[in-house]
Order: C-alpha cells, then sequence, then structure tokens
C-alpha cells in the first residue's frame, strides 16, 4: 500500500497539487480514501489529519469506507424526480433488501447511491449501473439488470 | 457524453456504420454524427441516436438508429442513393429547429470537437488571432460591455464591466476562471458546450485573459462529466501543441495557459468565493463580499470566473461585431440563452434561443407541448435557486428581468416542465431538500433556517400539517433570504415562495385536507382494491413487499391499511386499473 500512497504524493510534488488532488488521486487508485492512506500523507507532508478529513466530508466525492463490487447510481435530478426516479429507488432498495439509510448490501455485492445529477435529463429517468448509463427507467428494466448480476455472481460460484 | 447517445447506444451504432462502410468497399465520408450527437449539442436527447446520412449537399436525419438498421441504410440510401423514408426523422425535428437562435451552440453537432481543423473550419481561433495582434484590452473590453452580454452562470452581472473591474484592480497577477461546475440538478447547457466544441471555451478564455491581463487560467469542472474531462484535457493539449497556449502565443508577446481542476461534488462551489476556496484545495465555503473577486480573488489577486457559455459568446462576438450580438434580445437581456429543456415535454433536450422569446413558444412550438396529453401545470426555472411559473403564464418573456419579477430566475438555464401529475408541495421540499444538503453550514440562517423548513415541507406531505404554516414558512423564508451569507441561501427560499404563491391551495389540501391533489405524496395515499374490477389474478397479492393483500384464486383482493406500505407496487402491476389510489 504505501508504494502507492508514495506514487500519489509524488505527483501532488511533481504538479503542485492540494488535498483535494491528493484525496481525488487516491480515491482513484483505492475506490475510497483509507485511513491509512491519510495517516501516510499527514506524516509524510506534516499536515494535520483533521484538514484531510475536513476536506474529505466537505465533498460529496469522497468516501472513507470501501463500497460494494456493484455500483447502482440513482439519478436524483429534478427531470429524474419529476418522472418518478423515487419510485425505481425505492423497488431497488426492496430488490437489494437495503434497510433505511443503508447503501451497501450485507454480501458487498451492490452499492445504492444517489447523485444529484449526471446531466442527462432528455434521458430522464436514468440510472447507472456500474459506470453504464440506463435511460427513461423503469422499476421493471433495473430490476431486471440487476437480477442478471446476482445471476452471473451466483453462476461463478 | 457517457449519457444520452452513449446510453442509447450512439458508439455501437458508429462502429456499425464503419464496419458496413468497409465492407461495401465504398469511399465515402460519413458525418459522425452519432459522436456529434452523443455530446448532446444537437439537442434533441429524446431522439437518440440521430444520424445523418449526406451525399454532397443533400442531407438526410435518421432517428431511433440502432447498430442493426445500419446495414439497411447503407446499402438503400449510401449505395443506391434511395434513403429509408420510414426511419427518417418526422416533422417534430424540423420543428425543434426553427425557432432556435444558435451562436453559442452554432458549431455543437456540425465539428468534431476533437479536431482542432474543424474548428479552425468554422473561423475558429480568429478571433483570438486578431485580438491579440490588433486590438488593445481596452478595446476589447469595450467591445463586450456594447454587445450588452451578461453572465451566462446565474446573476447576469455584465460580463465587460466584471472585465473593466479586473482590469483597473492591481495585483501581482490575475486570473482568469471557467466555472464549468454545472451544480444544477435539470441543466446540463456546460457539459454540452464542453463536449461539443471545447475550442470556443480555451479561445474565449484567451481573449479574456489578453482583456484583463491574465496569464493563467482555470476551468474548475465537475468531475461528475468524465467525457468533458477527456474531451477538454485533449483540446488544451492539441492548443497547446498549435502554439495557441503557452508562451508568446499566436507569435505575440502574450504569455497564456490554461489548466484543470476538478470539482469534487459540492454545489455551493459555483459560487464565487467558494469556488476559489475549493481551487485553492480547501473546503468549499464562500466569505464575504467585498471584497469581491475581481479584486482580491484566487491567491488574494484580482480573478475573473465566468461561465462556460459566457465565454463560449466571446469569440462570437469578436467576430461578427457587437451590435450584431446586441441584435439579438430584449433592451436589458441581449443575445441568446442555452436552455436544457427537460420533464414532462415531449421533445426534451438542449435549446438556444433568443433573449425575450415567451414561454409558450419555447414549451408548445420548440417542445412540441406536453407528453402523453397531460395538462402543463408549471415551469421550474433556474433549479434550486428559481421559482415554479403557473401555466397561466406562458405568455411571460423569458429574459433577466421579467422572470425575476414573477419570482424565478433565468439561472444557468435549467427549465423543467411539470404536468397536472407534479405536486407542487412536493416539487418545494425536492429543492429545500437538495440546498439543505448542499448548505457549507457557515452562516447560521443558512445551515439552520434550510433544515426548518424541510422539516416543516416534510411534516406538511406526511399529513401532520398544521394551521399557520404556510405563514410560518414565508417568515423563515423572508428570514433566511435576507440573512444568509451567499447566494445559496439567498436564493434556497424561492421554489418555497414561488409555489406558495401560485399554489397556496395544494398547500392548503395538504395542510387541512390531508390531501394530495397530485396524488405524490405517499404518506397522504390510500390503496384500496375494487372488487367489481378485481379480476383476482394475483398478481399484486405476489408483488406486495409488506404482504398486506389478502384473497385467493377466485376470491377477489383486498388491502389491509394495517399493513400497507404504500409503495404503489399494487397499482402499477394491476392490468385490471382495480386498484385506486385516492
Amino acid at each position: 500500500m504505501t508504494d502507492s500512497f508514495d506514487k500519489i504524493i509524488h505527483a501532488y510534488r511533481e504538479t503542485g497539487g492540494n488535498v483535494i488532488t491528493l484525496l481525488q488521486d487516491t480515491q482513484e487508485a483505492f475506490g475510497y480514501v483509507p485511513r491509512e492512506a491519510i495517516d501516510y500523507f499527514s506524516e509524510q507532508l506534516k499536515i494535520a489529519p483533521s484538514r484531510f478529513y475536513g476536506v474529505a466530508t466537505f465533498y460529496a466525492q469522497f468516501r472513507l469506507a470501501p463500497r460494494g463490487k456493484n455500483i447502482i447510481t440513482a439519478c436524483c435530478g429534478t427531470a429524474c424526480h419529476v418522472k418518478g426516479s423515487e419510485r425505481i429507488l425505492n423497488s431497488v432498495a426492496r430488490e437489494l433488501k437495503l434497510a433505511e439509510g443503508k447503501d451497501l448490501t450485507d454480501d458487498g455485492l451492490f452499492t445504492l447511491e444517489r447523485v444529484n445529477c449526471v446531466g442527462a435529463c432528455g434521458i430522464a429517468p436514468v440510472f447507472v449501473i456500474n459506470k453504464k448509463v440506463h435511460g427513461k427507467a423503469t422499476s421493471e428494466k433495473i430490476l431486471k439488470e440487476i437480477r442478471l448480476i446476482k445471476g452471473s455472481t451466483d453462476a461463478e460460484k | 457524453m457517457g449519457t444520452g447517445g452513449v446510453a442509447s447506444g450512439g458508439a455501437e451504432v458508429l462502429d456499425a456504420f464503419k464496419r458496413e462502410i468497409d465492407a461495401a468497399g465504398i469511399k465515402a465520408r460519413v458525418r459522425e454524427n452519432c459522436f456529434a450527437h452523443q455530446v448532446g449539442c444537437r439537442g434533441l436527447c429524446a431522439k437518440d441516436v440521430l444520424v445523418d446520412v449526406a451525399i454532397d449537399d443533400a442531407r438526410v436525419t435518421y432517428q431511433f438508429v440502432k447498430s442493426d438498421m445500419v446495414q439497411r441504410i447503407v446499402q438503400e440510401h449510401l449505395i443506391e442513393n434511395k434513403p429509408v423514408e420510414e426511419w427518417r426523422v418526422g416533422e417534430d425535428y424540423e420543428l425543434f429547429q426553427q425557432k432556435q437562435v444558435k451562436i453559442v451552440l452554432s458549431a455543437c453537432g456540425r465539428i468534431d470537437p476533437e479536431d482542432t481543423d474543424a474548428y479552425h473550419s468554422v473561423g475558429g481561433y480568429g478571433a483570438a488571432r486578431d485580438v491579440l495582434t490588433e486590438w488593445l484590452p481596452d478595446d476589447v473590453i469595450e467591445e463586450i460591455k456594447n454587445s450588452g452580454l451578461r453572465g451566462r452562470g446565474g446573476a447576469g452581472f455584465p460580463t465587460g464591466l466584471k472585465w473593466e473591474l479586473a482590469r483597473k484592480a492591481r495585483g501581482d497577477a490575475k486570473y482568469i476562471i471557467c466555472n464549468a461546475d454545472e451544480g444544477d440538478p435539470g441543466a446540463f447547457m456546460d457539459r454540452a458546450v464542453i463536449e461539443g466544441n471545447p475550442h470556443s471555451v480555451i479561445e474565449g478564455m484567451i481573449i479574456a485573459g489578453y482583456a484583463i491581463g491574465a496569464h493563467e487560467g482555470y476551468v474548475y469542472l465537475r468531475a461528475e462529466y468524465p467525457l468533458a474531462v477527456e474531451r477538454l484535457k485533449l483540446a488544451l493539449d492539441k492548443a497547446r501543441r498549435r502554439l495557441f497556449l503557452g508562451k508568446r502565443i499566436f507569435g505575440t508577446p502574450f504569455d497564456f495557459d490554461i489548466k484543470i481542476k476538478l470539482g469534487a461534488g459540492a454545489f455551493v462551489c459555483g459560487e464565487e468565493t467558494a469556488l476559489i476556496a475549493s481551487i485553492e484545495g480547501q473546503r468549499g465555503m464562500p466569505r464575504a463580499k467585498p471584497p469581491f473577486p475581481v479584486h482580491r480573488g484566487l491567491w488574494q489577486q484580482p480573478t475573473v470566473i465566468n461561465n462556460v457559455e459566457t465565454l463560449a459568446n466571446i469569440p462570437i462576438i469578436i467576430q461578427r461585431g457587437c451590435a450584431w450580438y446586441a441584435s439579438f434580445g430584449t433592451e436589458k437581456s441581449k443575445g441568446t440563452k442555452v436552455f436544457a429543456l427537460t420533464g414532462k415535454i415531449k421533445n426534451p433536450g438542449l435549446i438556444e434561443v433568443p433573449m425575450g422569446i415567451t414561454l409558450r413558444e419555447i414549451i408548445e412550438d420548440i417542445g412540441g407541448g406536453i407528453e402523453g396529453g397531460k395538462a402543463l401545470k408549471a415551469v421550474q426555472t433556474g433549479g434550486p435557486s428559481g421559482g415554479c411559473i403557473p401555466a397561466n403564464m406562458l405568455d411571460l418573456k423569458v429574459d433577466y428581468e421579467s422572470l425575476a419579477k414573477v419570482g424565478s430566475i433565468v439561472g444557468s438555464g435549467g427549465m423543467i416542465v411539470l404536468d397536472e401529475d407534479n405536486c407542487m408541495v412536493n416539487m418545494a421540499k425536492y429543492f429545500v431538500q437538495f440546498t439543505q444538503e448542499e448548505s457549507c453550514g457557515k452562516c447560521v440562517p443558512c445551515r439552520v433556517g434550510t433544515k426548518r423548513l424541510l422539516e416543516t415541507l416534510e411534516r406538511i406531505t406526511k399529513g401532520h400539517g398544521r394551521k399557520g404554516d404556510i405563514e410560518k414558512l414565508e417568515k423563515l423564508s423572508a428570514g433566511i433570504k435576507a440573512m444568509s451569507l451567499c447566494g445559496l441561501g439567498q436564493t434556497a427560499p424561492n421554489p418555497v415562495l414561488s409555489t406558495i404563491k401560485y399554489f397556496r391551495e395544494e398547500y392548503e389540501a395538504h395542510i387541512t385536507d390531508k390531501k394530495c391533489p397530485a396524488k405524490v405524496c405517499k404518506a397522504l395515499l390510500i390503496y384500496s382494491i375494487d372488487e367489481k374490477k378485481c379480476k383476482a389474478c394475483g398478481a399484486c397479492l405476489r408483488i406486495c413487499p409488506a404482504g398486506a393483500v389478502t384473497g385467493a384464486k377466485k376470491t377477489p383482493h383486498s388491502i389491509d391499511q394495517a399493513k400497507c406500505v404504500k409503495c404503489g407496487s399494487c397499482y402499477e402491476v394491476c392490468k385490471f386499473n382495480s386498484v385506486e389510489r385516492n
């Protein structure tokens, strides 16, 4: 892990980066910002850990815990909202058996997250499943995709 | 962009064309419109994927193209020169374009954004070259002032004046920042411009830099727009290679370069001082103004922050002259504005219209009216900082002053059409929830005020509204507007105030009758099954997650209200319309 951390610090020094770019690079490499990374950067760069946490918790982009193997992103922009994204989101949460306030399934297979707007309002409502954008979404279509992923994971086992 | 075109299979269609054309062994240059469309610049996202087939000057546009349709198009149209009539775009495609005036978007959808020569072919970088070799900075500022251009990010501050202030300000260095942190939910104008014609933004920044005396520029871009990031990076590299950026650009003594800074997902960073803090690597929290960024901005130096669309206007104004630009629009709002027309509209998409056009023209003529034959209820403009304009005000002109007069704003350009199925209290709650989450927490009126607004709205939509709630919302809103530190808080109550102003009876229905007239607010709905219509098919029984539906084969079903979680699954699944929602 420290090798990767050193690489990120190197890039930060090369390009005259800042705390935000450092955390962005870390998340890019690990999918989230591990606690070990902050400890290491803090020690190496003589920047208080609180500054890292301050920035990481301020911006929606940063995650301090690992995410599921598959990421389902529900766009909650205005166009999607008026076209009923909330109802689809609820049925996805039910399908994944996610309790209120939780976004990661117990088996670590899915993360269900909301974003403010992916900017594809012309084809609302929009869901993004593992970076693939699904426009004009319906509960049926999205649940089908999820079951497909579940099915192929079960097959692998 | 990774959405519109790509989501509908734009890349696959393009590949299919390349394959089929190779296989047919013909020499043809396919205008890469699924590529151009993918960037959203054609505007008409609802008809994805759009493909143009141009043989000499005759151009035919196809809609809803899928890769399995490509072979027939190549065979019949390209080889036999007989267009496939049934797949061509319909009348509404023409109507969608007719009332639009494309200035900012003029090259979007026509040129390949990854090709600098393509931008050259439409006069690209000509304005920057002229300005740098023949104009004095003060003349540039004068020209922009005379064009009447106002900031397209939302506030509408005169661009020329902003530049003049920064030019006159004293500092060791000066900066120009392009604000591409398009955070309004329901808006995608800036993304489309950067993806569709990134060089126009770069050229605008070069001219702005020259005018104010800045040698360094930043583009503060949302990380949520990966394709825009990629295209802009590529465009910057190409511009550098041609010496349009770097040292002594265009062979003049002027040095200028641009860096990209990626935003990390905070709506408040669209505010100028918060954006500056974010570029400096801090939490993006606004500070009190004055001093304004034109005097003390990035690294405490004079800084101009312009929106993407504002900057993309600059090269064209220089090329065609301020008088030409000012001939569009109204007395105080000149030129055109790009809007993201979405929601319950037949033809949603990206449009550019002259200022002063009426809402009716936009919705009925360009957008083709409301989808599904429903009735228009309201138009929401300006996102979380804007308001809802009711259907009876459709003849309102769209410009800065007219929209402000009715309690909304032009904003960055989101325009969301709402129909009879949308609940206005729910809309207000939606926007307040957004601003409450995005409030940075620095000042009390915004941090606590929006929270209290949200609590009250939640109570109302859950059926616990009390007499006097509406007045309480109004009073609280007035306080938040007057006392918040930055634009986020100052405008956050607008969605609440405008919906109360025009749809007060809907609030009253929620509070007094405990009913949601649009049947949106979950807690106020009651689902029941009409035994006469029920065919006892068992569909609702199987889908109900709460086991609230009882009944058996040949016995009409019914819903146990105590168990019902009001998810609406039974309502959606019933093929016989026997589930009632009241």
